[in-house]
């Protein structure tokens, strides 16, 4: 395989308890720490243990969004990719738009294996891979726990609601992945350093012609129903007593 | 009319009990008109227990040998082309309709709504982001098609007392042979499935062993439970994957959900707080699952643990 294509989101950090803001225009933004969506870190990071044991020759990281992005594709450079594209767009319309982009550069760069999160922590979409394999007329693997690479085959564990699904598919294809595959590596400063002078390549949305498609608008954002606290009980009877109550002993 | 098609889960031989409350939200659409197609090896039974639920119009099927596994690279392109006349299609948000259906979207040219939790009109959906941290109102466009996943866990489903027609219908999608089922690895059990039992009894980091888990499985079947943990018991290798609930896992709503040594983080919680009553049982009265739960006790769960398995007749 010569080329892995990895898609590197830009989201609100993981640890953040995000805030709707007080219009419902959206979350509070400002000032709140962004990270690189942590299964796409987890998706990078399995490309690039293919690149090192020679499965792979170069690891692309790729994200779709405000100029602001280009510090999670130089976290992913300073990771161990080799280079990154930044395409630069307020909006891409939503995943079609996304896929449609990721199709665009596959046709230009010609990519061998895509790479990227199950879902997005932010939009919790899940959609992105699925798109793409269906546009592109390739296999997708989806929330994959582990990769086995036999020439042109991938054998691929795929966490499921039944358990753990095994399938087979040929590339070029799309893998998208969950938690459990592995445990992203700690980027180092002298790897920081590094990743300042490795390629980050601007494309303009307008640029490749893609169409991101038709819309889906957000109107508005409230905060989820609460549910209030309720009793403490000081043992076991008095537990017991309580779900009688409720009718659930 | 609004005409509807859904797209049928199954195990190869049972309908999946998402099917019922899908079909639960289409009904909730004005003028439902509902189909739900079967895409199988053999879809006999399966179309036969679609028949019965209430609100459907009509129960399709495809059976091709192809059919014998959901692989979104071949039940994508049938479903794309059985679209054509439907304003909306939807399938489960399980792992399967997740698979499928932004497949089914983009290979129609649209985008997708994931977990749909309400319907606040033709076009208007209102659905879960950030790990629940907030709800989104969405508009689709009027003009098109529109395809969505349905969380599950905010309808009740339909009940089973109808008798829908059942047909077959024939589609002549080409389909790719790159992507091939090997096997299904599953952890099953006697248990009540984890995304429609009633009581869910949950254990956490706090088990300490799979061994531990035991504590949890005897309680459970005690009260007829699920089992589900949380994602640092499965990491840890306590309980498999499929066992995992929150927002990476399964999102659920029983009646009864008793976490066990569980913290509560928010990733957690957003998978269970649809549940009817929430019990948390855990050693840290700091623990935020006490936060959201209805009935909290503060105590070692190697202690209390085998007291309440006994206690509950």
């Amino acid at each position: 395989m010569d080329k892995i294509l990895v898609g590197l989101k830009r989201v609100v950090d993981y640890n953040v308890r995000v805030r709707v803001k007080n219009d419902g225009s959206g979350v509070e933004t400002d000032g709140v720490k962004m990270s690189i969506n942590p299964f796409d870190e987890i998706a990078l990071e399995e490309a690039l243990r293919m690149k090192e044991r020679g499965e792979a020759s170069e690891v692309i990281v790729i994200s779709v969004g405000s100029t602001d992005a280009q510090q999670q594709l130089r976290t992913g450079l300073a990771m161990g990719a080799d280079r990154a594209i930044l395409v630069e767009a307020e909006s891409a319309g939503g995943s079609l738009g996304v896929a449609r982009i990721f199709k665009a550069i596959i046709d230009r760069d010609g990519i061998d294996l895509v790479m990227l999160g199950k879902q997005a922590i932010d939009d919790d979409n899940s959609q992105t891979g699925q798109m793409l394999a269906a546009i592109w007329g390739r296999p997708q693997a989806t929330f994959a726990s582990k990769i086995e690479l036999d020439g042109n085959v991938a054998t691929v564990t795929r966490e499921v609601d039944a358990g753990l699904e095994i399938v087979e598919i040929d590339l070029p294809a799309v893998i998208s992945v969950d938690l459990r595959m592995n445990e992203p590596r700690y980027v180092k400063l002298p790897d920081i350093m590094k990743a300042k002078k490795k390629p980050l390549e601007i494309i303009a949305l307008a640029d490749l012609g893609v169409d991101p498609g038709p819309e889906i608008k957000e109107v508005a954002f409230a905060p989820p129903a609460e549910r209030e606290r309720g009793i403490m009980v000081e043992d076991v009877a008095a537990l017991v007593a309580a779900l009688k109550d409720k009718g659930l002993a | 009319m609004s005409k509807i098609l859904v797209i049928a889960e199954h195990d190869g031989s049972a309908l999946n009990a998402s099917v019922a409350k899908t079909v639960a939200c289409a009904s909730s659409i004005d003028g439902a008109d509902i189909d739900v197609v079967v895409l199988a090896a053999n879809a006999e039974s399966i179309a036969a227990e679609a028949s019965k639920l209430d609100g459907v119009a009509r129960v399709l099927t495809v059976e091709r040998a192809e059919n014998a596994h959901a692989l979104a690279a071949i039940y994508g392109p049938q479903l794309a082309m059985l679209a054509d006349g439907y304003d909306y299609v939807l399938g489960p948000s399980t792992t399967f309709g997740k698979d499928l259906m932004p497949h089914v979207a983009a290979l129609l040219g649209v985008n997708q709504i994931s977990d749909i939790m309400s319907v606040d009109g033709a076009h208007t959906f209102k659905r879960p982001v950030y790990a629940g941290n907030a709800v989104l109102t969405v508009t689709a466009p009027e003009d098109q098609v529109v395809v969505a996943t349905v969380r599950i866990a905010s309808y009740a489903s339909v009940g089973g007392s109808n008798s829908a027609a059942i047909s077959s219908a024939k589609v002549s999608a080409d389909l790719p042979s790159h992507t091939r089922f090997v096997e299904l690895q599953s952890g099953a059990s006697d248990r009540p499935d984890l995304q429609t039992a009633a009581k869910v009894i949950a254990g956490g980091r706090a088990l300490g062993s799979e061994e531990n888990f035991e504590l949890i499985y005897k309680l459970a079947d005690k009260l007829g439970a699920g089992v589900g943990a949380s994602r640092a018991a499965v990491d840890a290798g306590y309980v498999s994957n499929e066992t995992q609930v929150g927002q990476t896992g399964k999102i659920i709503a029983p009646d009864l959900y008793i976490a066990i040594g569980i913290s509560g983080a928010i990733q957690h919680i957003t998978g269970i707080k649809d549940a009817g009553t929430i019990v948390a049982i855990n050693k840290d009265e700091e623990a935020p699952i006490f936060e959201v739960a209805d009935i909290g006790l503060v105590a070692d769960l190697f202690k209390v643990l085998p007291e309440l398995t006994e206690a509950l007749d």
